[in-house]
């Protein structure tokens, strides 16, 4: 059967997902993600948008973060402070699933400008619930489509905190969660260094080179000592994500 | 205590040029009707509120309505950019825009000490970004008790919120029902609520003692105008029009095919309605 990268990033990131988890759910990719990983492998799995809908199980991948599907097919749904306050801020949430424009070596995400802040060459929508995901969630997963302009030296602005930008503010912070610990695009899957928490390739995409990887990532990347091969998307994997959309 | 009246005598009663104006509706219940009348009554110098602004401020951006924008999220949820705000922001155009940019957890947490009397709120955030330093009003406390560092913002207090809901009965007591996002803080923390709604009825029959229901005496006034969160839905009575917020992304793109959507579909329109799409 074949597929597109878009894909086998999806697949990819939504077999790291486990039916333990709570998941505070960012909209298009890691929403397809999340859900393919419920109508899969994890069907009791618990997703939560930030438009208060909680361990909601659409039918079809929604548009919008708040889509009338997510509160028909929700637990419960309550108001947007509550979901903020009492369900990410308490710590009821194990796993936060991000993208971004912009992502750095130590998992630093920018989804707030490209260019200067005050004279911005492309303004972005800005954070949304990313910032505060970041901090409160678990860990972050994080999935981006590999590019130069995207797999960046220096994000632009630090809209969620990674690693920070020498890979030891979460500690120096006292921030306790993990932060980023995996990184899913098209061509790889990506995990921090145990020592420096630099993101390092660990596993390739079938038919992906590590020149590849290298071409399309903007600082010099690492590979572990061991880089798998990624399992290629199993038929009953795309059935179930085409039948998403 | 509520009024009920039609949306054109509202907004002329309580939106005053240069007000702080939170339109509210987290992707459901936004109320564009409302925006529109607004927008025809050629209101200008405001700050508008809003954690997620979407084809509506983009709207009221383009006119050139507005000094000053707070808000968390500014984008197409799904599709992508708001043009017009990018155009406002990366060019000025029609006038310079001043933005004050927050996160979601911020703007709750700030609609909800407004509503609670508070002058300031406290949460756990934005440690270790840029948004601090690009934004005074985000500042750093200790928790006296256990020396924490957290984040501190002013409360949010609206001149004006105008939110769009389903129901109101005659005295004026609205019900909210399914995403009901910020907009009961919204309302309570602002100084002058105006709500417009699907239908007026004899009895509100909230389905739960706890559903979300906002007392007459904390809103100015009620209009009823079905169809007024189009093209946002209303939950029980129409879905979302998916398609236009697709088609707004080429729309919106040139200034010259905006202003004609505009007149052609708001401008012109003397009653207050929904949108074509």
């Amino acid at each position: 059967m074949t597929y597109s990268t878009p894909e086998m990033m999806t697949v990819a990131a939504a077999r790291e997902l486990s039916n333990h988890d709570v998941c505070f759910v960012g909209i298009g990719l890691p929403s397809a993600a999340c859900n393919l990983a419920r109508l899969t492998h994890a069907p009791r799995i618990t997703l939560i948008y930030e438009s208060g809908t909680l361990a909601t199980k659409p039918k079809a991948l929604p548009l919008s973060i708040g889509d009338g599907e997510l509160c028909d097919t929700a637990l419960n749904t309550v108001s947007v402070p509550e979901i903020f306050r009492y369900w990410l801020q308490g710590g009821r949430i194990t796993v936060g699933f991000l993208g971004g424009a912009q992502v750095d070596r130590f998992g630093n995400l920018n989804s707030t400008v490209i260019g200067a802040y005050d004279r911005p060459k492309v303004r972005l929508p800005g954070s949304g619930g990313a910032c505060e995901i970041g901090m409160s969630c678990g860990e972050i997963f994080l999935i981006l489509q590999h590019h130069p302009r995207s797999f960046v030296s220096h994000v632009d602005f630090v809209t969620t905190l990674g690693h920070g930008r020498t890979g030891r503010e979460r500690r120096e912070l006292g921030i306790p969660t993990k932060g980023p610990t995996l990184l899913v695009t098209d061509l790889c899957i990506m995990r921090p260094d145990a020592e420096t928490n630099e993101f390092r390739v660990v596993s390739v995409h079938p038919g992906v080179t590590r020149e590849q990887v290298q071409q399309q990532t903007g600082w010099p990347v690492q590979f572990a000592d061991t880089v798998a091969q990624t399992e290629p998307p199993s038929p009953h994997e795309l059935a179930v994500l085409r039948s998403l959309f | 205590m509520a009024e009920i009246m039609d949306i054109s005598e509202a907004v002329r009663n309580y939106v005053q040029d240069g007000a702080a104006v939170a339109l509210e509706g987290f992707t459901h219940l936004i109320p564009f009707a409302a925006g529109h009348e607004l927008i025809r009554q050629r209101r200008k110098d405001l700050t508008l509120i809003r954690m997620t602004p979407d084809l509506l401020y983009d709207q009221m951006i383009g006119m050139g309505m507005v000094r000053k924008l707070v808000f968390s999220w500014g984008g197409n949820p799904g599709v992508g950019s708001l043009h017009r705000f990018r155009d406002a922001v990366e060019h000025s155009w029609p006038q310079p825009l001043a933005t004050e940019e927050h996160s979601h957890a911020a703007m709750a947490n700030a609609y909800q000490a407004g509503a609670a009397g508070l002058p300031c709120a406290v949460f756990r955030g934005y440690r270790g970004t840029d948004l601090p330093g690009v934004n005074p009003n985000i500042r750093f406390i200790r928790c006296p008790f256990t020396n924490e560092e957290l984040a501190c913002i002013p409360s949010i207090r609206p001149d004006v919120t105008i939110i769009h809901a389903q129901k109101a009965d005659r005295e004026g007591n609205v019900l909210i029902e399914g995403i009901v996002g910020v907009q009961k803080e919204a309302v309570l923390a602002s100084k002058q609520a105006i709500v417009t709604v699907e239908e007026i009825v004899d009895e509100l029959q909230p389905p739960s003692p706890n559903a979300v229901v906002l007392p007459a005496w904390t809103i100015s006034a009620v209009a009823a105008v079905p169809g007024g969160a189009r093209p946002s839905y209303a939950h029980g009575y129409y879905r979302r029009d998916n398609s236009f917020y697709i088609a707004w992304d080429e729309i919106s793109r040139d200034r010259d095919r905006f202003l004609g959507w505009v007149r052609e579909n708001v401008l012109d329109k003397h009653t207050a309605g929904a949108p074509a799409g």
